[in-house]
């Protein structure tokens, strides 16, 4: 029993998990307020939209490749949610299917050239933020009002934020991990070269994996949106970053096609609440950038030592 | 019958308490600043004014607490992270210069929801429940042609320095101008220039037009630009007319020395950054139980002839203008707005 506990799979998995606790104990400690159905209510509502643009980061690193755009392209998904969601929906779903269509594109071009998806995705970035420009000038526009309804619920007992990851957790898990098609998308980035001799389409897999990228990307849009409740093309510059310190954090190896749902929600919780952490402890914002990196250069130390013992083995 | 007496005097007590107002201590209350800019001096200046007036604020009790928090990367969401944080560390009240004047609004609302009063200056949020402090720029341009109405009752001919293009506060200031021009019409707007309200901008501006230009009366400006037009004029040799300044340092050394020399006349009007202190007791006012509008109009910091030495031996080189604002200046401009 012990000998399955501290096998280093298991270590591995329960890491995100076990950094998670922690941080939710120091903030706890510090400042007992939080320890409420507000409190946590506040805290984490804006790490949904963070934890499903790191989903959307993670099917894109599963086939080993980069999103450089997932900020930028969250952005765009704003602007279309607090304008033409909101006057003219046709047009803002046809807008948003779109931006799918765009990302579905975007994996069979680098597919199919054998393109560098950091390249592309950068210079797609620059598209995104100036469409998103070209749609909402200058700040403004409002939420659609189901959306503003889904993310202000007060559902009893547990916050909304909880349940919402767990959500996401579950299903992006069970459909990745637990289904025989996910099994094949994640061999798309383990060995590439097996899965085109049984037979299976690459390019297909790419499409498939950037669609999805571009579905949660999406999702991210519209929840940041509920929150935030009017738009601004930069409101998600940060996204970019936070989607891949978060997948790494959670678990996701850059190649190799091993991912963990369940990890990339951990991972962007624990880099949302990093962010309370430092500064219910005082530090000055110019530090807690480096603080942050911080945190996730001991979580990934930790990971290394714990792969070297599998090595060992 | 009984229960109806008991209803009359609880109505009575609550008439009682909400007529006397200013009546609550807040003392034990605490004030936090959300700021999500620190990289210009007219922000630095901003944080060194709200760390002078508050400390001084704490150590006299009015209030327990006064704390700056600086967003690190002016971004939206980092800084509804901080009010959120802001919210859960229990702060009565926050001051806010925000990042976006509608993206804020969720975390804006949720404040108010936990019962926290809210005072936007300078980057003001639309939210309904959040208390402004804005700044008429506007009026701030309307009140130069004002001033050269009063100048030079004959009028004349205006070169216009414009800000950045295509920022609001650009739009707002030239608006103003012109709406004054309009109804003085003695005045007319030869040429207008982009100076970018930065001094070496204005001085190529306006040197690359001069050659062009007939005599000219005044110079209306914007704030920045107004040393570079001097300097474009002296350069080629022209008489220099009558600049309006912006209570720049280099600015007001300039009519300083051409004051001195020759005596020059004119006029100079920015916002000071010290607005942040006037914010604070906005909200140490709101706390206390007054009465507050939910618009109120920031006062512009302006320099005249006879104050010229004063605001300039408090301005540091480099620096703009400065003024703290005290409990009695906030009473005013509430009073103000109230009417």
């Amino acid at each position: 029993m012990t000998r399955v506990l501290l096998a280093p799979r298991t270590l591995r998995a329960i890491l995100p998990a076990v950094s998670l606790a922690l941080l939710l104990a120091a903030i706890f400690w510090l400042q007992p307020r939080t320890m409420s159905y507000t409190g946590l209510n506040l805290m984490l509502n804006l790490a949904i939209p963070i934890a499903l643009a790191t989903i959307a980061q993670m099917f894109v690193l599963c086939v080993n490749e980069l999103d450089l755009s997932i900020g930028a392209y969250v952005g765009y998904v704003a602007c279309v949610t607090a304008t033409w969601l909101v006057d003219n929906p046709p047009l803002g779903i046809a807008a948003l299917l779109a931006g799918i269509l765009v990302y579905a594109g975007l994996g069979a071009l680098i597919h199919l050239r054998n393109l560098p998806s950091i390249v592309v995705t950068l210079g797609m970035s620059f598209v995104w933020l100036g469409v998103a420009v070209l749609i909402l000038p200058r700040p403004g526009g409002t939420s659609p009002e189901w959306i503003r309804w889904l993310m202000k619920l007060h559902t009893p007992v547990v916050p909304f934020p909880i349940i919402a990851a767990t959500v996401i957790a579950v299903v992006v898990h069970v459909a990745l991990m637990r289904t025989a098609y996910g099994s094949i998308l994640r061999g798309a980035g383990g060995n590439p070269r097996a899965i085109d001799r049984a037979g299976w389409s690459l390019l297909k897999i790419k499409v498939v994996m950037f669609a999805l990228a571009g579905l949660f990307g999406m999702l991210a849009g519209m929840a940041l949106i509920g929150l935030t409740t009017s738009g601004d093309a930069n409101i998600a510059a940060r996204y970019t970053l936070l989607s891949i310190a978060g997948a790494i954090l959670g678990g996701c190896e850059f190649v190799g096609g091993r991912v963990s749902p369940a990890g990339a929600v951990i991972g962007a919780i624990t880099l949302t609440l990093a962010g309370s952490f430092l500064s219910f402890l005082r530090i000055s914002p110019d530090w807690q950038i480096g603080a942050t990196g911080a945190i996730l250069i001991l979580v990934l130390a930790l990971r290394a030592l714990i792969n070297r013992a599998e090595e060992r083995r | 019958m009984e229960r109806m007496l008991q209803g009359v005097s609880l109505a009575v007590l609550a008439l009682a308490l909400a007529g006397g107002t200013a009546v609550a201590d807040t003392s034990d209350k605490r004030i936090a600043l959300s700021n999500n800019y620190a990289g210009n001096s007219w922000r630095q200046a901003m944080l060194r004014s709200w760390d002078k007036v508050t400390s001084q604020a704490v150590a006299d009790g009015v209030v327990a607490a006064a704390d700056a928090f600086t967003t690190a990367e002016n971004q939206v969401t980092e800084q509804a992270a901080m009010i959120q944080n802001l919210v859960l560390q229990g702060y009565d009240a926050i001051v806010l210069n925000a990042a976006s004047p509608d993206a804020l609004n969720g975390a804006v609302r949720e404040a108010c929801d936990a019962g926290i009063t809210v005072v936007s200056f300078d980057g003001i949020v639309t939210e309904p429940c959040a208390w402004r402090i804005a700044v008429d720029f506007h009026q701030m341009g309307k009140d130069e042609v004002l001033y050269l109405a009063e100048k030079m009752p004959d009028g004349g001919k205006l070169l216009e320095i414009r800000g950045l293009a295509g920022v609001f506060v650009d739009d707002e200031i030239s608006n103003g101008i012109h709406e004054g021009v309009a109804e003085n019409p003695q005045f007319e707007i030869v040429s207008s220039v982009h100076g970018d309200w930065d001094q070496a901008v204005a001085q190529r501006a306006v040197a690359g037009i001069l050659p062009s230009l007939p005599e000219i009366d005044a110079i209306v400006t914007q704030g920045g630009d107004g040393y570079g037009a001097a300097q474009a004029f002296d350069a080629a040799g022209r008489d220099i007319p009558l600049i309006i300044m912006g209570n720049r340092h280099d600015e007001l050394t300039w009519w300083k020395e051409q004051k001195d020399a020759s005596g020059y006349e004119t006029m100079s009007v920015s916002i000071a950054p010290g607005v942040a202190t006037l914010a604070f007791w906005v909200a140490q006012q709101i706390l206390d139980g007054a009465e507050v509008p939910q618009d109120l109009v920031v006062p512009f910091l302006r320099i005249d002839q006879d104050n010229l030495e004063e605001n300039l031996a408090n301005t540091e080189p480099g620096g703009v203008a400065n003024v703290e604002y005290t409990l009695e200046d906030a009473q005013a401009v509430i009073a103000a707005g109230g009417q």
